[in-house]
């Protein structure tokens, strides 16, 4: 794989792979937490310090974890950063402690970290996966800084808190309800493939972007990842065949990932 | 369809029963419900069923011509999604309550799930449930000129003698088609006649309220009770005109009867049970969801074909 440079990992992570609207992961805090846009922000710095904080010490220790218990030791160093960020926003942002309540905990299990370690991070070199985690952290962040704001303006007519809307508008106060989360996330989704959409039209080829290899993986045919998917699966006994299936995240990231999430959905 | 050259096998069926038509005469057993809740609630409520029918089929326009898809206007069913929907609206709501649920049932409940056909369910209901989440304080507003205080159903839920009479003919606060009952069962009498609508569902929903009322409604066999019950609400327009919706109904026989049985079921949980007085627009919506569910469960098995009782 060619050298990762950071710009190229932080775009990746903010516009290309936005864990948000294209990888679709992490669900349950974006629809959960989102209430407002200041809670949205929050939720989404947290989940990016322990991102990239956990991204990075699982890339230093790729070659110590064995691979049969590589899963539960992703979790303990995951766990590890939590707990550390859950006890300082404790201290130090109360409010925004009790804001977002049982997600803190529950960032954990936030399939995109884990997704990031096995994709990502268990295969590259220290400074890449530091960045990839930043890079998706902030993707991560604006998304759900975008739903919150959405949601707190059409809901509560306020924007960080300030009333910005006219005195006549009267709340529809189902944004800042369950429904409303999907109802927001749906359209933010349908507007960006809409841009993709676009952009594709104008014959920027997409796919080539989404494998990271920059070669198109429709015509690729012995020299990218899929060479190296035959050669990993032959070398290897039938019983690992399995996990080849999920190690290949970064090549596909998206079928992989989402495979992944329904064990570990949050 | 003018496609009168298109050649195809037999056998060839011709009806006169086209989707326009069904609508239209859906439009039409609505007009003394909403005639007499323009004579109940004056001016305030034709404006609202104006604009909102209005908006429904402008919404419907715009899609379709956004989409470049075909402009599907003429067959009626947006006017009946605006009409259901504005029957459905307390008549002191400001204009633009019916503006913002016309674009949500058409745009969000209709359109985005394929146009009619698609919907999973019924797009006057699902806006008329985001307006009541939405804006709770003025969809239960049912002050007007003529009415002020609780409708009915909200006495009778708090204690208090209703007249029944008055609920019969329709002259009690409530939503704009809902009050008078004598208004919608003649609607719904014109519908029958014509076989756009049986009983099954409406009469096995009605059937399963009352017997859910005499065992769980805390008064036994009050007749006054059930009268009340019956006539107040939107029960009859959700039975006769909802829950009879060709889209979001099951198509099955067997599975017919099921919905209406489940309908009644959980209108009587929501009446009684629920801390509102009302509950058909969440009953039916939640049946709705249930249709393909009671549509697996009723599927007809081919003669000959199944297993070990066939």
């Amino acid at each position: 794989m060619k050298q990762n440079n950071i710009s190229e990992r932080l775009i990746n992570g903010i516009i290309k792979e936005n864990p948000t609207f294209v990888l679709m992961l992490g669900m349950c805090p974006t629809l959960a937490v989102t209430t407002s846009a200041v809670n949205g922000l929050g939720m989404g710095l947290t989940t990016m310090v322990v991102l990239a904080l956990s991204n990075m010490f699982i890339s230093l220790l790729r070659k110590i974890i064995p691979d049969k218990v590589r899963i539960p030791a992703f979790i303990v160093i995951i766990a590890s950063f939590v707990t550390v960020v859950e006890l300082l926003l404790k201290a130090f942002i109360p409010f925004l402690y009790d804001a977002l309540g049982l997600y803190i905990p529950l960032i954990v299990v936030n399939c995109i970290i884990l997704g990031r370690a096995e994709a990502y991070a268990s295969k590259n070199d220290v400074v890449s996966s530091l960045f990839d985690g930043v890079g998706m952290g902030l993707g991560f962040t604006a998304a759900l800084t975008i739903i919150g704001a959405v949601r707190e303006l059409l809901g509560a007519g306020e924007l960080f808190g300030f009333g910005v809307m006219p005195e006549s508008y009267v709340p529809c106060s189902i944004f800042v309800l369950a429904p409303g989360a999907f109802f927001v996330l749906a359209a933010l989704t349908a507007i960006q493939n809409k841009v993709k959409l676009a952009g594709e039209k104008k014959g920027r080829d997409m796919s080539k972007i989404q494998s990271g290899c920059n070669s198109d993986c429709m015509n690729c045919k012995e020299t990218g990842c899929s060479k190296k998917f035959l050669d990993v699966s032959a070398g290897k006994e039938k019983d690992d065949l399995e996990v080849i299936e999920i190690t290949d995240g970064d090549e596909f990231p998206e079928q992989a990932v989402e495979e992944k999430e329904e064990e570990t959905n949050d | 369809m003018s496609d009168l050259m298109k050649v195809s096998s037999n056998p060839h069926i011709r009806s006169k029963v086209t989707t326009s038509n069904i609508m239209l005469a859906v439009v039409i057993a609505l007009l003394p419900a909403a005639g007499f809740g323009i004579y109940n609630f004056g001016l305030d409520a034709l404006i609202l069923i104006l604009v909102t029918v209005a908006t429904c089929v402008l919404t419907e326009l715009t899609y379709e011509k956004a989409m470049h898809k075909k402009v599907t206007i003429g067959d009626f069913s947006a006017v009946v999604t605006g009409l259901l929907l504005a029957l459905n609206l307390p008549s002191s709501a400001p204009w633009w309550i019916g503006v913002i649920g016309g674009i949500f049932a058409i745009l969000v409940v209709k359109m985005l799930f394929g146009g009619l056909g698609q919907n999973f369910m019924n797009p006057a209901l699902g806006a008329r449930c985001f307006l009541l989440i939405s804006y709770t304080s003025i969809m239960c507003n049912f002050d007007c000129d003529a009415y002020t205080g609780a409708t009915p159903l909200a006495s009778l839920k708090a204690g208090e003698s209703v007249n029944i009479l008055d609920m019969v003919i329709g002259k009690t606060g409530g939503t704009i088609g809902e009050t008078s009952m004598i208004a919608i069962v003649i609607g719904a009498c014109f519908l029958i006649l014509l076989g756009i609508i049986d009983l099954k569902i409406s009469g096995s929903y009605i059937v399963t309220f009352v017997v859910f009322l005499v065992l769980f409604g805390g008064h036994g066999f009050d007749p006054a009770f059930i009268a009340a019950h019956l006539a107040g609400g939107g029960l009859m327009l959700g039975a006769f005109f909802m829950a009879t919706d060709y889209v979001t109904r099951p198509v099955t026989k067997r599975g017919q009867y099921l919905y209406g049985v489940l309908l009644g079921i959980l209108t009587g949980i929501f009446r009684i049970f629920g801390p509102s007085a009302e509950g058909v627009s969440y009953a039916i919506i939640l049946g709705n969801l249930l249709v393909p569910l009671i549509e697996k469960v009723t599927m007809p098995r081919a003669f000959g074909k199944g297993g070990e009782r066939a």
